[in-house]
């Protein structure tokens, strides 16, 4: 079943007894997911949710086995909590954590690649396989998350959170169902980018189509253009690329850290150009992207 | 953060990398000048040379004369306080080199062109040979060999060899060690007598990584290291100060348009999409700005009537992404108290509300009781801009 996470993914939550964690905590275990464990150091003996809090992810993976994290804590010890997990044996790592130094982004990913170690963000919301589990904040609530999502064949890249639970809205609301919809992160650097997720949903046989939401600055979406059209990959990809006014006012930093223009760098006419000569469909408005991804599920 | 340049050399200088012997200056009583020299405006933008940034003088008067000018000319938006006065050197070879993040990658990389002065992607593209890109690991950082094995690649040897790995390798560390996202040398020259000197630098800081260096954040507040055109409007520095209030949510990164549409928009990503649906639709935006987060009543109340105080602004569209944080009550509440203290009809006045999510329901009450049309979360974020934009016709 979809991609990143199983029935077999049992969690643990880093900083949760942080104000956002408690929430997303009890969110998650609603929503069906595996949450075994949390650790804050100094605080073991105490729960969340009836989920038995310890000082050391080594305490905590000892008495109940995992092999996935929500890290959600503070931006100078982010680094230092995925290297536990990762010292730990956790393999599967979703750093909640919003502005963490770019060199320490760069320096536990590249100790997570020496691991086999998958990681999605910084900065991310999340992901979410629709009715069967969610790790992060992704879609909030439950009864939330149930009007905005549900099953089916779509897959949902999404350089902005927010906009992971919108696009899963507008095809929930158009009686499409998705199948996973990972918010990427909104850092120039993070750890699983389109390019990473896109031959993961390529290989998985229940994702039929992708939708992609791009936003101007960096240069991953013309990566995947190339990636695209020399992997040959077949799987439909759809893309909506929001900001386009942004490609008028270089230099100037609209939401996240990573969209930016820079001179010719980054632009939406340089990226849907791209998207185009590899065969990605650009939708040009929002709601379009229903009735191409219709055309592909026929 | 973008360093100057005169910042960012006093960076080499500690890391034993040569720069031309000079200081910068404010003004020019008392002030002792050797010519030759180069004068260089201090701003946070490339291109220089080409706009008028950056002179050479060869006499003492000239060069005063030409420091005044500096200090009173506007180049590519900015005017510098600080003029770089510094000695004129004898080049025979000018080079390249580089540290940087590749963010697909994810690595950092190292750059190194036996060209230097140049523009670097068109330098790959025409001469390949000339440059070398090489990502290199964040611990193991870039020693010696790596950079002689990385430039070597360009046909240099000998004593030259030597002596650029040496920069390269230093170069690295302080991209390291000062968390920056960019430091680039270029041109790096080769002088008659055989000297390695940093003619120019650049150096990029990651906002994210200035709590660790304290004296950086200082620099940072320094209000007179240059000035910029692009300050903040009246309107923009009286919605930060808004988003300033309190710590709940934001309200924030507001951007004057001259439109007639006032836009109360977020997150991130929905902002971006709502403000091109409404130009598409053929909108005129008098603003764009990011909610998020679970913004206070209060921020909300008062960033819709900053913008309805705009003299030309009569509607406004709230155009949100389905949220799970942020509470469509709350946001509803502060929209309909704004319009109401700045005077006018909320029904009249709301273009379009469009926040599908969090306590969506208490928030469609509080709109139903003051006549405010919304839309749920069955019309799509560009649908609700169209509507907008035909509501907000006369």
């Amino acid at each position: 079943m979809a991609i990143l996470a199983d029935a077999d993914t049992r969690v643990i939550i880093q900083g949760i007894t942080g104000r956002e964690a408690t929430t997303f905590t009890k969110d998650m275990i609603d929503y069906g997911t595996t949450v075994v464990a949390g650790i804050t150091p100094g605080k073991h003996g105490q729960q969340v949710h009836r989920i038995p809090v310890y000082d050391t992810v080594r305490q905590a993976v000892n008495e109940h086995p995992a092999n996935a994290s929500v890290i959600s804590v503070p931006p100078a010890l982010a680094k230092g909590a995925v290297l536990e997990a990762l010292d730990n044996g956790i393999t599967l790592l979703v750093v909640v954590s919003e502005r963490v130094p770019r060199k320490d982004t760069i320096e536990f990913l590249e100790i997570a690649r020496e691991k086999n170690a998958r990681v999605i963000g910084p900065n991310t919301l999340g992901f979410i396989s629709p009715h069967h589990l969610k790790l992060g904040m992704a879609g909030g609530p439950i009864e939330d998350v149930k009007k905005a999502y549900m099953p089916g064949p779509v897959g949902i890249a999404s350089r902005s959170g927010g906009m992971t639970t919108e696009i899963a809205n507008l095809l929930t609301t158009n009686g499409i169902g998705q199948s996973t919809c990972v918010g990427v992160g909104g850092d120039p650097v993070v750890g699983s980018n389109f390019l990473d997720l896109i031959p993961l949903f390529d290989k998985d046989p229940e994702t039929k189509v992708v939708v992609l939401f791009c936003e101007p600055g960096g240069v991953i979406e013309e990566k995947l253009a190339d990636l695209v059209i020399t992997e040959n990959i077949s799987l439909p990809i759809i893309a909506f690329i929001a900001g386009r006014f942004v490609d008028d006012m270089p230099g100037v930093r609209f939401g996240h850290a990573a969209t930016i223009v820079e001179g010719d760098r980054g632009t939406t006419k340089g990226k849907i150009a791209m998207f185009q000569k590899a065969g990605i469909r650009v939708a040009e408005n929002f709601s379009d992207i229903v009735g191409i991804a219709k055309e592909y599920l026929k | 953060m973008r360093l100057l340049e005169c910042e960012s050399k006093e960076i080499l200088s500690k890391y034993q990398i040569a720069t031309p012997s000079g200081r910068a200056v404010s003004f020019i009583n008392n002030l002792d000048i050797k010519p030759p020299v180069m004068l260089k405006a201090q701003i946070p933008i490339g291109g220089r040379g080409k706009s008028g940034g950056i002179f050479e003088a060869s006499t003492s008067d000239g060069a005063k004369a030409k420091i005044e000018q500096l200090l009173a000319t506007w180049v590519r938006g900015y005017k510098a306080t600080k003029i770089l006065v510094e000695e004129k050197l004898d080049i025979d070879q000018e080079f390249f080199m580089a540290i940087t993040d590749d963010t697909v990658a994810k690595s950092p990389l190292a750059i190194f062109s036996s060209e230097g002065g140049v523009d670097i992607e068109a330098l790959a593209e025409r001469q390949p040979q000339k440059v070398r890109k090489e990502l290199f690991s964040m611990r193991s950082k870039l020693p010696q060999y790596r950079a002689r094995e990385i430039i070597s690649e360009t046909g240099i040897s000998g004593r030259l060899l030597l002596g650029l790995g040496n920069i390269l390798s230093r170069l690295a560390d302080v991209f390291l060690d000062y968390d920056a996202t960019l430091a680039e040398i270029n041109p790096l020259a080769l002088t008659r007598d055989g000297r390695l000197i940093a003619l120019d630098c650049h150096m990029e800081i990651d906002d994210d990584a200035l709590f660790r260096h304290k004296e950086l954040i200082e620099l940072a507040k320094e209000g007179n290291r240059f000035e910029s055109e692009r300050s903040l409007t009246e309107f923009e520095r009286k919605a930060a100060e808004i988003d300033q209030i309190d710590h709940r949510g934001v309200a924030g990164r507001v951007i004057e348009f001259d439109g007639n549409l006032g836009l109360i928009i977020g997150g991130g990503g929905a902002s971006l999409t709502a403000f091109d649906a409404v130009q598409s639709h053929g909108g005129k935006p008098a603003n764009y700005c990011e909610i998020g987060g679970n913004p206070s009543v209060l921020k909300v109340k008062e960033l819709t009537r900053l913008i309805l105080s705009k003299p030309n602004v009569q509607k406004i569209a709230v155009i949100m992404n389905v949220v799970s944080n942020t509470r469509v009550d709350l946001v509803a509440r502060g929209i309909v108290k704004g319009i109401l203290e700045a005077g006018k009809d909320p029904a009249k006045t709301v273009a379009a509300f469009r926040i599908p999510g969090a306590w969506e329901e208490e928030g469609f009450k509080i709109l139903s009781k003051y006549g405010v049309q919304y839309l749920d979360r069955t019309v799509s974020i560009d649908d609700t801009a169209r509507i907008a934009v035909d509501n907000s016709g006369d």
